[in-house]
């Protein structure tokens, strides 16, 4: 009773957190206070926000280290393209209509692939599993790097590795290879990029209060002991890694329909690894650490601007000292004793100072 | 006859892959961390033997000899300074650091020597190399599979016959045990870092001979395919880094040449996954049941 009633607080104080920071950040907006620099951060760091969402669902709640969800972030992203090709195509332009449904398409397919995935991931443990995420991220940048996509009057036309597409007049490339996704019209919103994160809360804050949800920590938390008493790990890890990848394919459709114009290289390795660390530095398992830890991170590079070249060097050095402090036992120690009441912090201080 | 210089080239490419793996692999044995700043030592260690060939005119010898030596003490450094204090965290605390010292290193050497890429000397190893028949393979191929060898057989003996390598194989078990039979497990550790990161200057020498253009982003492919190449082997398996690094050059080699060269990428992680699936260890690791 006494957990359900502290996962209901920690919820609140998530959905709390979030429509404080959209009110706050709308207004500034609106009265010209952000500046064009970050104003063109607010998308980015919902896309951001709902693909670590995701990743923490997999690797905070279920326990699995994913190295590639910048794969379904592309695949969502890509897949939002095509449907906003096609529906541009045939004369359905209203931007939130075309959103809704790229999202719903990209949550679908990168869900879907997510499923297909996770029959031979799951079957592996630990780092072995780790690198076949990584793999599996590589392959699906690696293919959509070598797509070629048209749209015409007859329809969609593919080919692959090589450009053989021969369209109608009125046809329009949509992806053209190593170039990435071309003409996009953008689409996205900072009101759709904060109702994306909202729901992505409902749905992973839902699932970890349900039965689901603790037979997934629980499997987490011991896998033996857990088959014991009847859950089939097999099954909940794959919700959770079906969810995760949804949710990557959600926040890669917000994200591609961003830009006019964007590369698949862009989800490369480098992505996923940065999506992971929000989420490390915001705590596994909790989503409001992910959601803070993801606004500062993509900020703190353009607050550094002034340090010019040094600014990534800085960043790195920001990186390495955050995890040594926060994993220090003293300093660990003493935080935890804060919350204690007095009479235990002084024993543990003894003990362990 | 084409299929053979293939293959021979894949050997080659393979086995500079096998040297970083051996790397890699040995650092996650004792340390038990993906050590993700592994290809950025590479790329250090390319940009030392480049300025002490081309802008100071050492010889190649001197210059491989300073690069080796510029990295082991790097290696060891790092882990002093970064993942040392991390020795009780969880393994993704350590992980993050790594991501961290990697991306460190790739934007230290861009403020230091800029973006643009450098051409790497080619006077290191002599050029041509022996005609059988219609075949042509050229003297750095066959260095680069035979250094690979020594370097295996050499681990394999140090780690095997010798004090410090049964030191260092204790530590993999089980550290506490191994500080309790009087094993000074940081050294052991440390010196695990120095013999990683020495190695990674020998592939990066290599590397740099078999593709010419170096910059701070040199290390990134590298090493992902270094940590592929190992856990094909069996991370952790001094020949299983070997045969993987082998086994992934050769793929690599042949996809390109008779698949597709846009797809190479593709079909070498592809076969990773088949592989692991069928072993789930990797080719040579030993797979480790629970105990309840």
């Amino acid at each position: 009773m006494k957990e359900k009633f502290k996962s209901n607080r920690n919820s609140t104080v998530s959905y709390s957190l979030v429509i404080a920071l959209f009110i706050i950040l709308s207004i500034m907006s609106g009265a010209g206070l952000l500046g064009r620099k970050y104003s063109s951060l607010l998308v980015p760091v919902c896309c951001y926000i709902v693909a670590a969402i995701g990743l923490n669902m997999n690797v905070g709640i279920s326990g699995e280290l994913n190295l590639g969800q910048a794969g379904f972030m592309s695949l969502g992203a890509f897949t939002a393209v095509i449907v906003a090709g096609a529906l541009n195509f045939h004369g359905v332009t209203a931007p939130a209509l075309v959103l809704l449904i790229c999202i719903v398409c990209g949550t679908l397919i990168a869900g879907f692939l997510g499923w297909l995935m996770s029959i031979p991931v799951l079957k592996l443990e630990g780092d072995y599993l780790a690198i076949v995420t990584l793999a599996f991220g590589q392959i699906i940048v690696n293919i959509i790097n070598n797509v070629y996509l048209g749209i015409d009057e007859n329809g969609l036309h593919f080919s692959f590795v090589n450009n053989s597409i021969q369209m109608q007049e009125d046809g329009k490339m949509l992806i053209s290879g190593p170039m990435g996704a071309t003409g996009v019209n953008t689409a996205s919103s900072f009101l759709a990029g904060f109702l994306l994160v909202l729901i992505s809360l409902i749905v992973v804050y839902h699932i970890m209060n349900s039965r689901n949800g603790r037979a997934i920590m629980a499997c987490r938390d011991n896998r033996i002991a857990a088959s014991t008493v009847g859950i089939n790990a097999v099954a909940e890890k794959t919700l959770a890694f079906v969810i995760s990848a949804a949710l990557g394919g959600a926040a890669g459709a917000l994200y591609g329909m961003n830009y006019s114009s964007f590369a698949a290289t862009k989800f490369d390795f480098n992505l996923s690894i940065l999506i992971l660390v929000y989420v490390v530095l915001g705590g596994l398992g909790n989503m409001t650490g992910t959601i803070i830890a993801t606004t500062l991170l993509v900020v703190l590079p353009e607050v550094l601007r002034f340090l010019s070249i040094y600014r990534m060097l800085i960043y790195a050095v920001v990186l390495i000292v955050i995890m040594i402090v926060t994993n220090n036992q003293t300093i660990r120690l003493r935080l935890k004793n804060l919350r204690q009441n007095k009479k235990e912090s002084g024993k543990g201080a003894k003990t362990n100072g | 006859m084409q299929f053979l210089s293939y293959l021979i080239s894949g050997l080659g490419l393979g086995s500079v892959y096998a040297i970083m793996a051996l790397g890699y692999s040995m650092v996650y044995g004792i340390a038990k961390m993906l050590n993700f700043a592994h290809g950025d030592i590479i790329m250090v260690g390319a940009y030392v033997a480049f300025f002490a060939i081309s802008g100071a005119g050492m010889p190649p010898a001197v210059a491989i000899l300073l690069s080796v030596l510029v990295c082991t003490v790097l290696g060891v450094v790092i882990e002093r300074l970064a993942y040392k204090p991390l020795r009780e965290a969880s393994s993704l605390a350590v992980l993050i650091t790594a991501i961290g010292v990697s991306h460190f290193l790739e934007n230290g050497a861009l403020i230091l020597w800029g973006a643009d890429s450098k051409f790497f000397p080619s006077n290191i190893f002599p050029q041509g190399g022996p005609t059988i028949g219609s075949l042509t393979i050229s003297w750095l191929t066959i260095i680069t599979i035979a250094v690979c060898c020594v370097i295996m057989i050499l681990l394999m003996l140090f780690v095997g016959r010798t004090n410090t390598g049964r030191a260092m194989r204790a530590c993999s078990e089980d550290k506490g045990a191994a500080t309790l039979m009087g094993i000074n497990v940081n050294a052991i550790i440390s010196l695990t870092f120095a013999i990683g990161s020495g190695l990674a200057a020998i592939a990066a020498v290599l590397l740099g001979s078999t593709y010419p253009s170096i910059s701070p982003t040199l290390g990134a492919m590298p090493g992902i395919k270094a940590f592929t190449a190992a856990v094909l082997g069996g991370i952790g398996s001094i020949p299983g880094a070997f045969l993987g690094g082998l086994l992934l050059g050769v793929i690599e080699n042949l996809s390109k040449a008779y698949i597709s060269q846009q797809l190479s990428d593709a079909i070498v992680f592809g076969v990773l996954v088949v592989i692991l699936l069928i072993k789930p260890a990797g080719l040579l690791g030993r797979k480790v049941s629970e105990k309840v």
